[in-house]
């Protein structure tokens, strides 16, 4: 199982979900906070749910105050960039770069792409962590080249 | 709220912090706060976290000083900026350190060191980044 748990983490880093910041997450958890890294996805989570539904309501809202999201994918980018969200970060500067141009058109498709991706790296991380929890202490992958 | 945890003394892969430092961690982001704790921790310091620079203004006005102070640059309430302007007219004598986003233009880091910055980091802050600031501090 132990296995298991180190080839989905691999294949996470693999399909460009994750980067190395992540890997420096794992490196600080230790025995005495054995569930760091999990501790630190769930903020994550949490605060992104938040922010997701902030641009939601501006985005419905009709009226782009270009500035305002601009300003909340700033903050959406900051977390995911701690927290090694690779492909969610690069779908934030994508739709920063529409608000920098006033593109209302791009900042919508780019905000379904960023939740699509967002969506799918919770299930897998989801999936990663309760896999290890049941696989029991974990080793850590290889950093990933 | 201001919150306080505690660490201990390490080895670490390159040096042994010697002396514990006491750390200020300034972030609007509970992500980020949480993140800096832990690297501090695992470096041997022991800190507490502002969300806020008006919540880190409040706490030296009540008498805390701190060896090292991690200050975000986009804060509400009180941002990075005035917030070292507030500490360095108090006579705040603390290495403060920005911490700022890749994204962050030229002038905007310039006006952030010019508010009275030791340094400057870029985010994601990490173990690597920041031990050899500390050490300086410390004179290990």
């Amino acid at each position: 199982m132990q296995r298991q748990v180190a080839l989905i983490k691999q294949s996470l880093f693999d399909q460009g979900y994750l980067d190395e910041q992540f890997m420096e997450l794992e490196e600080l958890q230790d025995d005495a906070n054995p569930n760091f890294v999990e501790e630190v996805s769930a903020l994550y989570f949490k605060d992104s749910a938040r922010l997701i539904n902030n641009i939601d309501q501006a985005l419905e809202r009709g009226s782009f105050d270009f500035n305002r999201l601009d300003s909340y994918m700033h903050q959406f980018k900051g977390s995911s960039t701690s927290i090694g969200a690779s492909k969610v970060k690069a779908e934030c500067t994508t739709f920063r770069e529409y608000c920098r141009a006033g593109n209302a058109e791009g900042c919508l498709r780019t905000f379904q792409q960023l939740k699509k991706e967002h969506s799918m790296l919770r299930k897998k991380l989801e999936q990663y962590f309760q896999l290890a929890r049941q696989a029991g202490p974990k080793e850590t992958a290889r950093r990933p080249k | 709220m201001a919150t306080k945890s505690t660490g201990g003394t390490e080895k670490t892969k390159s040096t042994e912090v010697k002396k514990k430092l006491n750390v200020l961690i300034v972030d609007d982001d509970p992500l980020n706060r949480r993140l800096h704790e832990m690297i501090i921790k695992t470096i041997g310091g022991i800190s507490q976290t502002a969300k806020n620079g008006e919540e880190a203004v409040i706490l030296h006005r009540g008498g805390a000083s701190f060896d090292l102070i991690l200050m975000d640059k986009e804060m509400p309430e009180r941002d990075g900026v005035s917030t070292t302007k507030k500490l360095r007219e108090m006579k705040v004598t603390s290495m403060i350190v920005g911490v700022t986003s890749l994204a962050d233009q030229e002038e905007e880091r310039k006006a952030f060191m010019e508010a009275g910055l030791n340094h400057c980091l870029e985010k994601p802050l990490t173990k690597a980044k920041i031990l050899p600031l500390i050490n300086h501090l410390v004179g290990a």
